[in-house]
């Protein structure tokens, strides 16, 4: 026990590694083995974090359980971890999130050992992401977890399909996408990389701590390499955001992510939509806010209107879908642009209490917009298992033939709506509450934009389970079957979530406020 | 006396060489196990003495042996190790365990084949462990020559008479430049200290004037640097690659050139440190053509083997940037770099021969979907495909980064421009992989390609083993190579 409360982040960081080695280690064939030791691995991670939950202290500020090691001392590089109510959140998403999309891979059967593998890498790369208090460290996990990614969806993507590229190349739809996914967030990066080695040649530290300390309290009247601090400090400003910006996707460059969701294995959309969207999110809130404060309250008009746009026509653009699967990928930009406007509103002045209110609501909504997104990816994966159609024309009026599975739809289709009651309600309003004293006229358009989040969600739910029956579906070698056990299993967390955070919200808002409030 | 265990690395191969020589060329399964033995020997050697440094790294050479050879010329045979040569024996090493290891299956005049690559083998140990300029003279031609031999013979039919003879004039150019600059050294030494010595440790503390060093470093820094690859003297590399058999290529890319920058450290920078300062600028703009243009020659390629051979160019050319940054990050990383460069080409060049060994093509339009048939192979160098992107948690990470930091202290334009590199080479490698190793297989390759051997997986698994190593625990290394870095910064005077 000693050893587990001082090494408890390192252990729950490498854990998943582990399990992948000993899937490594197990005959391909036994596949039964093979998916319930990753199960049994993530969900022990699982266990771990809610472990670090309880003993985790809310009114701390700065780091806890953090862990030092010696990694890379030519560049000053360390190994550091560490936890705050922020990333304690998105650990609790992560490692919840995981073992379910294990257990909603359990149809896959393709490679499974492979499959599994690459899943708890991705876990890994997920979670030191979130951990890392060293700027290399979050480096190195942020392009980790691309690789995984990539492979998911290029291996176990929809075989169906071909694109065309300029000149006429034709290539399938699965390598377009993970292209596509790849190629966009490396150029995210490279700006990135390059702001991170500048900063370290600056400072010879990358620390996060003092890092912040140090460039935040640069004379703005001097200069850095010859060209003045004010400037430097803006390019270096855009290379993290876009890089981060494209994560998230904030809208233009959020093209992607329909492209990536509609080709990715389900429990591959549920990760991508519920804890890679928000590493872009957590980067702003980890890096952008505290390091630029006064850039970032410059251009926090410019943020707000991407994040309206994107609230806007993500759900424009998801209500014009006809692939279920798509419009839940563009939903997704629809949420993650009320993350995006919290925090642009937040930035805009840092530290009163209406910025600290939409800070709570971002990260709330990045929270809930988890649950939601990966429980929207899963039913949409489980009726497609069945029909193998994702188009809305092809269904209608299924209700009656799937009582539970349409429940289940309209339950989780409703949080993501916001309904009061619900978790999205919750997290929704406390960024409009919070944005509104502070950016009035792009919250007054992003609210006329949560009508549209309705008209798309009833959309999806009118054609799928209402109106006439679809007789195909009825009768014969095509009836569709009722959700199963396993599928039940899945859901049943991310809706007691869900209803949860929904009526007492209160647990969860007081680590996340005290962590805002410590932060800026 | 200590244990001689520089002396019986350099000479284990070569012995050997001579034994497989006397050997009867039927007995080719026994010279296999000769020349098999000979490289777990060495490598077993190499990692004890990477061992002994890593616990006590110091800027001082280490396992130190100095026997007079000639008194009267000042020639001395004169070896040991510090932190920037220690990873090279060892990177050696490995390229020679594995070198072996995939080329158990050559069946012509394998007697023959096995010497010259020992010989070679011997030649670069040499090199690196050298502490008198002679010697190291002595060893670098040990090591050119045998490679004109294992290229024309066992090459390539197409160019390999072209491309050996190119690469053997090119290496023999450089070399009788820097040679000449090293007798002007061991003259110049003579008039002002009135010694006559080849001793580099000796001729370190020459005091040669600034315009002697103004002289004097191109030709010499140049001349090794040809071996590295370094832009315009860049044009035998690939040639030499393609036309190369597989361990070949592996020795060649993997550590051939890192005895050129290597050298061009040793002799160039580190006895003429006025003269690299004065002339930083000047290998800093051929370095950065490198990287560039390197990586966009590597993408229009069509050839699998050319393609690496370009990235080759385009990745030793970060290492020639970083020496000439003259800081410590600079060339830290481009230590780094030759080490991770060395396992990640060989481990390349490896998974191509063994590709083209059943496909018979190296083309890359008309190969594909070989991971249905050769999956050690398809992920192996998918990982080396990440090493080569610079991917966190992958060696090339570790190497590239501090190149990086010491570009921008030097010029944050270049950096910016240089990191175009990174996309660029991401682009071609990723097409490669894609290509060759996913997709479609072409009809006609259906039950042709038979799986690699055991050997061949041994070898690939020893190569990533190392990547991975590296790039998820870089104080591994690190520290030793820092204690080298910081023997190079006093001799350039702290700068």
């Amino acid at each position: 026990m000693d050893f587990l409360n001082t090494h408890l982040l390192t252990t729950i960081l490498f854990f998943p590694v582990l399990t992948a080695m000993i899937v490594w280690i197990l005959p391909s064939d036994q596949v039964k083995a093979i998916r319930w030791t990753a199960f049994g691995g993530s969900l022990i991670a699982f266990i771990f974090s809610v472990y670090l939950w309880m003993n985790f202290d809310p009114n701390l500020a700065g780091y806890q359980f953090e862990e030092q090691y010696i990694w890379y001392e030519a560049i000053h590089s360390t190994f550091h971890v560490g936890i705050d109510g922020l990333s304690l959140t998105m650990v609790i998403l992560t490692t919840l999130l995981t073992p379910l999309a294990i257990l909603a891979s359990f149809g896959i059967v393709d490679r499974v050992k492979a499959y599994m593998m690459l899943f708890l890498f991705l876990e890994t790369g997920m979670l030191g992401v979130f951990l890392a208090a060293d700027l290399i460290i979050f480096f190195v996990f942020w392009e980790i977890g691309l690789v995984p990614m990539y492979f998911l969806i290029n291996q176990w993507g929809n075989p169906k399909g071909e694109r065309e590229l300029w000149g006429g190349i034709k290539i399938s739809s699965r390598n377009y996408a993970s292209l596509k996914f790849m190629v966009y967030t490396m150029a995210g990066s490279l700006g990135l990389l390059l702001a991170i080695q500048l900063l370290g040649v600056l400072f010879r530290n990358y620390d996060l701590v003092y890092l912040t300390q140090r460039w935040t309290s640069l004379d703005p009247n001097g200069t850095l390499m010859g060209v003045s601090t004010a400037t430097v400090k803006t390019i270096v400003f855009w290379a993290f955001v876009i890089a981060f910006a494209l994560k998230v996707p904030v809208w233009p460059f959020h093209t992607w992510l329909p492209d990536a969701h509609t080709e990715a294995p389900t429990a591959g959309s549920m990760i991508l939509a519920g804890v890679l969207l928000k590493l872009g999110a957590y980067g702003f809130l980890r890096l952008v806010l505290p390091l630029f404060p006064e850039q970032s309250a410059q251009y926090a008009g410019w943020m707000a209107f991407l994040a309206t746009m994107a609230i806007v026509f993500g759900a424009f653009a998801a209500y014009g879908q006809t692939d279920f699967k798509k419009l839940v990928a563009y939903s997704s930009v629809n949420h993650m642009g009320f993350v995006l406007l919290g925090i642009a509103a937040a930035a805009t002045k840092i530290g009163t209490e209406d910025a600290t209110i939409a800070l709570n609501g971002a990260v709330l909504q990045m929270f809930n917009h988890g649950l939601s997104a990966a429980g929207m990816f899963f039913l949409v994966g489980v009726i497609y298992e069945r029909t193998h159609t994702r188009n809305l024309e092809d269904f209608g009026g299924l209700f009656p033939l799937v009582p539970v599975y349409g429940g289940i739809l309209i339950f989780t289709s409703m949080a993501s709506l916001g309904l009061p009651g619900l978790n999205g309600f919750v997290s929704e309003f406390l960024v409009v509450r919070g944005s509104f004293p502070l950016l009035p006229i792009y919250t007054s358009i992003a609210i006329i934009g949560l009508f549209f989040t309705g008209a798309y969600i009833l959309k999806g739910i009118r054609k799928v389970l209402h109106g006439p029956l679809n007789e195909h579906w009825a009768h014969g070698e095509h009836k569709l079957t009722e959700i199963n056990l396993r599928e039940i299993i899945v859901m049943a967390p991310l809706m007691a979530l869900m209803l949860y955070i929904g009526i007492w919200p209160t647990g969860l808002l007081d680590v996340i406020n005290k962590a805002m409030s410590a932060l800026f | 006396m200590q244990f001689p265990v520089i002396s019986i690395i350099v000479f284990a191969p070569l012995v050997a060489a001579i034994i497989m020589l006397l050997m009867k060329e039927e007995a080719k399964n026994e010279i296999r196990v000769v020349a098999l033995t000979t490289a777990v020997f060495d490598l077993i050697l190499s990692a004890w003495v990477y061992f002994q440094v890593y616990m006590n790294p110091t800027m001082e050479y280490q396992f130190v042996e100095k026997v007079d050879w000639l008194p009267a010329l000042g020639i001395s045979y004169h070896v040991g190790v510090d932190g920037i040569s220690t990873p090279l024996v060892l990177l050696t090493g490995i390229v020679m365990f594995t070198g072996v290891l995939i080329s158990w299956g050559i069946d012509d005049r394998p007697r023959e084949f096995f010497a010259f690559m020992f010989l070679l083998a011997g030649g670069v140990f040499g090199v690196f462990v050298s502490l008198d300029l002679f010697l190291l003279f002595f060893f670098y031609e040990i090591a050119v020559f045998p490679m004109y031999l294992l290229i024309s013979i066992w090459g390539w039919k197409v160019t390999r008479e072209y491309a050996a003879m190119k690469l053997t004039l090119y290496l023999f150019l450089g070399s009788v430049f820097a040679l000449v600059g090293a007798l002007a050294m061991y003259f110049t030494n003579y008039q002002l200290n009135g010694v006559l010595t080849f001793d580099m440790l000796e001729i370190e503390k020459a005091g040669f004037s600034a315009q002697f060093q103004y002289i004097w470093f191109l030709p010499v820094f140049f001349g090794f640097a040809i071996l590295g690859g370094i832009f315009p003297f860049h044009n035998w590399s690939p040639d030499g690659h393609v036309a190369a058999p597989t361990a070949v290529s592996m020795f060649h890319a993997g550590v051939l050139m890192k005895l050129g920058a290597f050298a061009a450290l040793r002799v160039g920078i580190m006895l003429l440190p006025e003269g690299a300062k004065q002339w930083a600028w000047l290998v800093f703009g051929f370095a950065m053509v490198n990287v560039v243009y390197g990586a966009f020659i590597a993408f229009i390629q069509k050839d699998m083997k050319y393609v690496i051979g370009f990235s080759s160019v385009s990745h030793m050319g970060l290492v020639a940037l970083g020496f000439s940054t003259l800081t410590a990050d600079g060339i830290t990383g481009a230590s780094l770099q030759m080490f991770s460069h060395g396992i990640m080409t060989a481990l390349f060049f490896a998974a191509t021969g063994m590709v083209y060994d059943r496909a018979h093509t190296r083309q890359i339009p008309e190969l594909g979907g070989m991971v249905k048939y050769l999956p050690w192979v398809a992920i192996t160098f998918i990982i080396g495909a990440l090493v080569s992107m610079g991917m966190p948690g992958f060696s090339g990470f570790v190497a590239e980064f501090p190149i990086f930091m010491g570009v921008w202290q030097v010029s944050p334009i270049a950096a910016i421009i240089a990191s175009i590199s990174i996309v660029i080479t991401a682009a071609y490698i990723l097409l490669v992989v894609r290509k060759v190793f996913y997709g479609e297989v072409p009809e006609h390759f259906e039950g042709h390609i038979t799986p690699i051997s055991i050997l061949d997986k041994i070898a690939l698994a020893t190569l990533v083993i190392f990547m991975v190593a590296l790039g998820t625990m870089p104080f591994l290394m690190v520290p030793m190579v820092q204690e080298g870095v910081n023997n190079v910064l006093r001799i350039l005077g702290g700068a």
